[in-house]
């Protein structure tokens, strides 16, 4: 079966600084002297998405997300490259768009079932079903024009027509977290409807919770440029980096420069970039590497990181993560954190070691991952999930961290005047449920993300 | 409609029909989306009506109102002031008015209608030719509600028309609609750019209503050009003047008239064939299609960054 929808060397170009220029007078004035900046919001994005698959495009703002979204949607035109999408498409941009006002509940479901590609005929025979999904409000308001729609009713009628049209493509924007909680229910659950139907979803979002709850596949954006795209796992991972790194203050310094390589006259293409400065080799080793492969607790590692710098780049920052077998980060730092400041790389080859005086871990495959960003987080090069070390252990102790534990053992008389007043009755049962928990979580843990998005847990009752 | 300027379109893919989102898109393509719309824009047609008049206690009446606003002070400053002469002074005018009314209505509709409806043209897919376009249609509504006025004006004078010029109505209509269309669709792109241009449109308006022979005759210029050395027929550059020329043969259905002086004659239109006619009418709407498939290929280059420039 071909892809349902193909998105084949997208690029999109806009010229900024034009805006401000609108009449014909600032036009006229400012003639030949603004040229006004490209800016390429999207930069030769190639993905292909199977029929069927749920899925994430993630970025913060400015990465180009909505726009690709948009250009999916047929909104915007790609300036070089094609989309082609196979199927009924309904996009979820902003709710009730199409609404005008002054017209009815109901001239309004004919107005935008007709936008989003619907015959009279069909709008007819799905009328009843729309009005019905919108609840009783907007059934008892239907002949009312929407002006007089309070906020929600707005919404609920707006989704009821973009679902109502059985799209085989379904591109969502943030736009579900708007309305009450209620109703958000109701769009996922209707969401999580249609990916078992195996229709194919396009979800745009910032919050990668929903991406883990939702889809089975993510691509992670970031201006402009496509950096990861997989299995959401760790699609997220490359995305939380990034979203940590990212103080972005002031000007950047070009993470890319273009590539010097001849480009034929006449291609108007974005001029091939490539990055600043690249990772070319990652090596880790230990001292006994002769005799055996693996480490031993509490060993001291190293791990070089060779690059070449196409251009002389000022203040670079060069980190290291360090994740368990089980997808945690047990350990993350960079030349900033480390105090190690790299200070100005002239054009050329180099490298950085890390000294990792102790590797306090036990038996399992601990992964690296290396990256260097600009001085204000965002990324030039990034290596994911690389082998690190192999950890075997002497001793029979289990989880991640080896931990110096002795055990005492003493004697003391019980006795009736300390019986328990505080009981812990919760704690103790989360114990209970996940006894490997405190081991599982490392003193440096991701930052508690999930327990913020009542949505999901919505969800996951409902299914 | 002359298609062979574009590209062939994209071969054709395997399996369920796809749809290609890219920046090359062929005319032949977009022909296509629009008749695809067609309900659309008979839906946004109804839109402009419906809306323009929602909340109003007379509605409709106020576009036949407007017409016969203009009809009252037309004849009042002409007819009685002035002393033009013309007799049924009111029937020569609408004839005329009519088209100018419709161009009137449209291509300041048009000019706007991106603008207007930003909403949609940044969160929905759909052909945007339909914003200018069901500006159109919906003056072509109004169009034939004012032709009623004309209508009854003819019965209440019982005044004969020219069956002749009559079978030119017809295609004088489809060559206002076509002349229309081709201003709104590339001002309406234009328009999204350059926001001058909606006010240039009123001025230049107003003057195009003068230039144009509906509140005085056509001989009463054309008269005047052949002393410089200049051909009549020139006066028929104005695309308008073609179309206006024939609803008044067809209308009015004078050539001239004797004044009410009972001795002299006005000369009113030229004392010519309908084949005469019929060729400067041809001629406007060849010229018009040429326009909109030009002004459609700008429109959708424009296209892709309205979404964004809105």
């Amino acid at each position: 079966m071909p892809p349902a929808i193909e998105i084949r060397r997208v690029s999109k170009k806009f010229d900024i600084g034009k805006e401000s220029f609108d009449s014909l007078k600032e036009r006229l004035v400012h003639l030949g002297r603004t040229k006004s900046e490209e800016f390429w919001a999207l930069r030769e994005i190639q993905i292909d998405i199977a029929q069927g698959e749920t899925i994430g495009l993630l970025g913060h703002n400015g990465s180009g997300k909505s726009t690709l979204l948009k250009i999916i949607a047929g909104i915007l035109q790609p300036t070089h490259g094609e989309v082609v999408t196979r199927g009924r498409m309904s996009a979820l941009l902003e709710l009730g768009a199409g609404f005008h006002p002054d017209l009815t509940g109901r001239e309004n479901v004919e107005m935008n079932g007709l936008l989003l590609g619907l015959s009279r005929r069909d709008i007819a025979k799905r009328f009843d079903d729309i009005v019905e999904f919108a609840g009783e409000q907007v059934a008892s308001a239907i002949d009312r024009q929407v002006k007089f729609y309070s906020s929600g009713m707005f919404v609920r009628l707006g989704f009821s027509v973009a679902v109502s049209i059985d799209p085989e493509i379904l591109l969502v924007d943030e736009v579900l977290a708007v309305g009450d909680e209620a109703f958000s229910q109701k769009c996922l659950a209707k969401i999580k409807q249609f990916q078992r139907e195996g229709r194919t979803i396009v979800f745009v979002t910032h919050g990668a919770d929903l991406v883990r709850e939702i889809c089975n596949r993510a691509a992670v954006l970031d201006h402009g440029l496509q950096i990861a795209d997989g299995k959401p796992a760790a699609a997220i991972r490359t995305f939380r980096e990034h979203l940590f790194a990212t103080g972005r203050a002031g000007e950047a310094q070009s993470i890319e420069v273009e590539d010097e390589e001849e480009r034929p006259a006449g291609d108007t293409r974005p001029p091939r970039r490539v990055k600043a400065i690249r990772i070319t080799e990652v090596t880790s080793s230990h001292a006994h590497q002769s005799e055996r492969q693996h480490v031993y607790p509490g060993e001291p590692v190293e791990v070089e990181v060779r690059y070449r710098a196409e251009a002389p780049f000022d203040d670079p920052i060069i980190g290291i993560g360090l994740w368990d077998p089980n997808g945690h980060r047990i350990w993350g730092g960079n030349s900033l954190t480390l105090d190690a400041s790299i200070g100005r790389l002239e054009r050329g080859d180099g490298s950085v070691r890390f000294h990792i005086a102790s590797l306090p871990l036990l038996d399992g495959h601990y992964t690296l991952q290396i990256g260097i960003t600009d001085r204000d987080g965002q990324v030039i090069d990034w290596i994911d999930s690389m082998d690190g070390f192999e950890v075997g252990q002497h001793d029979k102790s289990v989880g991640v961290v080896a931990l110096q534990v002795a055990m005492e053992r003493r004697l003391v008389a019980v006795g009736p005047e300390q019986a328990p007043t505080e009981p812990t009755g919760a704690d103790a049962d989360a114990d209970a449920a996940e006894p490997t928990k405190a081991a599982d979580t490392p003193a440096v843990a991701e930052p508690p993300a999930v327990a913020d998005q009542p949505l999901i847990n919505a969800v996951e009752s409902l299914d | 409609m002359t298609l062979s300027l574009d590209r062939e379109p994209l071969a054709p893919r395997d399996d369920p029909p796809a749809r290609v989102v890219t920046a090359n898109v062929t005319l032949r393509q977009r022909v296509g989306e629009i008749w695809a719309a067609r309900e659309l824009l008979s839906a946004m047609t109804r839109k402009e009506l419906k809306v323009k008049y929602k909340n109003s206690v007379l509605g409709f009446v106020w576009s036949l109102l407007n017409p016969i606003m203009y009809l009252v002070i037309f004849y009042l400053v002409f007819s009685v002031f002035l002393k033009n002469g013309i007799p049924l002074f009111p029937i020569w005018l609408l004839s005329g008015l009519l088209v100018w009314n419709f161009i009137s209505m449209v291509v300041p509709g048009a000019t706007g209608s991106i603008l207007a409806n930003s909403a949609l043209v940044k969160k929905i897919a759909f052909p945007r030719e339909i914003l200018p376009l069901s500006n159109v249609g919906a003056g072509l509504v109004h169009f034939f509600l004012q032709m009623t006025v004309l209508l009854a004006g003819l019965v209440v004078f019982q005044h004969g028309i020219d069956v002749g010029f009559l079978a030119l109505v017809p295609l004088a209509i489809i060559t206002m609609v076509v002349l229309a269309a081709a201003l709104g669709v590339f001002l309406a792109a234009v328009n999204v750019f350059v926001r001058d241009a909606s006010h240039l449109v009123e001025l230049a308006l107003l003057a195009w209503f003068w230039l144009t022979p509906i509140a005085y005759p056509f001989r009463q210029v054309s008269d005047l050009l052949p002393r410089h050395g200049i051909p009549f027929w020139l006066l028929n550059l104005n695309p308008v003047t073609p179309i206006v020329t024939v609803f008044q043969r067809a209308f009015y259905n004078r050539t001239s008239v004797l004044l009410s002086n009972g001795k002299d004659h006005l000369p009113l239109l030229p004392d010519v064939g309908i084949l005469w006619h019929l060729t400067f009418l041809l001629a406007v709407l060849v010229g018009s299609i040429g326009v909109l498939v030009l002004s459609m290929r700008l429109f959708r280059k424009l296209e892709g960054n309205f979404a964004e420039e809105l």
